[in-house]
């Protein structure tokens, strides 16, 4: 540690101004930040200080993320093996196979997401900001694993960019970037992500994995399922078949974009956020009872039109994406709503229109996308709201004297 | 013929008082139309062509309107001159009127013409109205042009219909995007024109 702080300030007089290699200053601050705690003070003024800044909020929220992200790379792996007909395949072997299946996509959504922020910073001459640790961790978890690796560059570029860099950068942007990117990807490219094709790998990836796919094989997830079922009684199988639950779908053992599928890791996840304070409660409890709420009525009045409603609504909880948008995309700070009443509608509405759309709209077989997005343009609209009505109120209690 | 005034009056519209990049009008017939660069293209002669005349209809007649009713006259001669225009794209390009239909007809609500007609034509005469009838139109002309050449490359890989990007790319893994088809990445597209345009007009930007 001794020796990289030595070296870090033998190296720091060439990125001050008048250096050989000013222009890259703040490419030095941030890696300095990244590495040591700064130790520069506010000179001015009264400040109220904790130890939490930006950089340990975004870290706290990538370990919150790992469980999905491990649990996401076993499942990949556990598909694969599934889809090929060889289920006694060893649990490191299945977690390795997830593992240099994921591998590529996070790399190319930091190396692309990191690239245009460094490059943006160097231009305006500003720090860089931490924004995109989490941002590039949270895209390889809810893209498909099948995408392309250039469409997710594109996606990623176009979404760093226009959803984030012309609003003025981290902590700026009005919707959420990780799921502008899925957004861009879904209406850009729809036939890549959704369908058979989409969420189960079944190649062998530097010939581990070898085999022939199963007779029966079937890789639609089980939204993707219940979006083109047709009777009377609902079921949904795994990718060669069998009949799973809602058990299965709570332990995360069926297909699905990486990081959503097991509700056990998700929630995991949920309380390391919630025990140290990064994430609000009150968004993520009410989102999961407005879907509750949306899923009870839609159970009320099942339709075999649209099949979903024929889903317990605790099960409807545990498929597709929408615990894990309840957790880690709900509760974006930035985004979201700020106030605390306004917290309350915001998570609310979230999972109302989540399972609306799920339930109620074919053509999406997942909601959970839309309804954050969709809300995180109403967000600034609630608190406004929540605030002059406050406002009012307390006008309305001093004149009444 | 073309003085020097008159040169301002038919080419300041093309870049620096843009009626799409700078004044952020027709901004409805840009996202509409720009699918594909026939569309766009016949639409833009057709603004071209009813700015022009109505320009110099309405600045013949400028001094015997009343002022009260200027509006409503303005509206029945454009109107009148979209019907023509109408009628004769309907006579010898059927497909492309199909393609575009209701949006010719909406030609009379564009805001470019009333902002012409109102702003220029009302106190010129005519010969520099019809300047900046058709100064204004190619401006107008060439955004949409500009934005449907990269909509139809993206969103079809053809322009004019013609196949671009070439099979090879395809067979790579290469598809084309299909939100450059819908209505976002039109605005989006204008967005990055109007983008490039500042940074190189530094004098239209604002603070």
């Amino acid at each position: 540690m001794k020796a990289l702080r030595n070296y870090m300030d033998k190296v720091k007089p060439h990125f001050m101004p008048g250096g050989r290699l000013a222009k890259l200053q703040s490419v030095y601050d941030g890696m300095e930040t990244f590495l040591f705690t700064p130790n520069s003070t506010s000179q001015s003024g009264v400040h109220i200080h904790d130890g939490n800044d930006l950089k340990r909020t975004m870290i706290t929220v990538v370990v919150a993320l790992l469980p999905a992200l491990f649990f996401g790379m076993y499942n990949i792996g556990y598909q694969h093996f599934l889809a090929i007909g060889q289920p006694e395949a060893s649990c490191w072997t299945m977690f390795f196979y997830g593992l240099l299946a994921m591998l590529p996509c996070i790399v190319v959504s930091y190396v692309v997401g990191l690239g245009i922020e460094f490059i943006g910073a160097q231009i305006h001459h500003k720090e860089i900001q931490e924004g995109f640790l989490v941002t590039g961790i949270l895209i390889p978890l809810i893209v498909p694993i099948n995408t392309p690796l250039w469409m997710v560059a594109v996606a990623t570029a176009f979404s760093v960019i226009f959803a984030k860099e012309v609003f003025g950068g981290t902590g700026m942007n009005i919707f959420n970037v990780a799921l502008i990117t899925r957004a861009f990807l879904f209406f850009a490219y729809p036939s890549r992500m959704s369908g058979d094709a989409a969420f189960v790998k079944t190649d062998a990836i530097c010939g581990l994995g070898e085999g022939q796919v199963v007779d029966g094989f079937t890789g639609a997830t089980p939204l993707g399922q219940m979006a083109t079922h047709v009777g009377d009684t609902l079921n949904i199988n795994n990718v060669v078949g069998e009949p799973i639950g809602t058990c299965d779908a709570f332990m995360g053992l069926i297909a699905g974009s990486p990081g959503e599928t097991s509700m056990v890791a998700i929630l995991i996840g949920a309380a390391i956020l919630l025990i140290t304070g990064i994430a609000s409660w009150r968004v993520m409890a009410s989102v999961f009872v407005g879907g509750l709420a949306m899923a009870s009525l839609a159970h009320a009045f099942p339709s075999p039109t649209y099949a979903a409603s024929m889903l317990d609504p605790l099960a409807q909880l545990c498929y597709g994406g929408f615990a894990f948008a309840a957790v880690f995309m709900a509760t974006d700070p930035v985004t979201g709503a700020r106030t605390r009443i306004g917290q309350y509608i915001y998570g609310f509405l979230i999972g109302v229109f989540a399972i609306l759309i799920r339930v109620y709209n074919g053509g999406y077989p997942e909601g959970a996308m839309l309804a954050v997005l969709l809300m995180n343009a109403f967000a600034p609209l609630i608190d406004h709201c929540v605030v002059s009505f406050n406002i009012k109120r307390r006008a309305r209690r001093v004149t009444a004297k | 013929m073309l003085s020097k005034k008159n040169k301002e009056v038919l080419l300041n519209p093309l870049s620096k008082d843009n009626p799409v990049l700078v004044q952020i009008l027709g901004i409805c017939s840009t996202l509409a139309v720009t699918v594909s660069m026939e569309p766009a293209v016949v639409m833009g002669i057709a603004v071209i062509a009813v700015l022009a005349f109505s320009n110099v209809i309405i600045s013949l007649i400028r001094s015997t309107i009343p002022t009260s009713i200027r509006i409503i006259v303005q509206l029945v001669v454009v109107a009148a001159l979209v019907i023509i225009v109408q009628q004769f794209l309907m006579a010898y390009n059927y497909e492309v009127s199909k393609q575009l239909s209701v949006f010719i007809g909406l030609i009379i609500t564009n805001c470019i013409l009333m902002g012409r007609l109102e702003a220029f034509a009302l106190n010129n005469r005519p010969w520099p109205s019809f300047l900046d009838g058709i100064g204004n139109g190619l401006g107008y002309t060439i955004i949409l042009v500009i934005v449907a050449f990269f909509r139809e490359l993206l969103g079809s890989g053809t322009v004019f219909g013609f196949q671009v990007i070439p099979q090879w790319c395809y067979d790579h893994g290469y598809e084309n995007n299909g939100l450059m088809i819908l209505p976002p990445m039109a605005l989006i597209t204008v967005a990055c024109i109007i983008w490039v345009h500042r940074a190189r007009n530094t004098e239209l930007q604002e603070n």
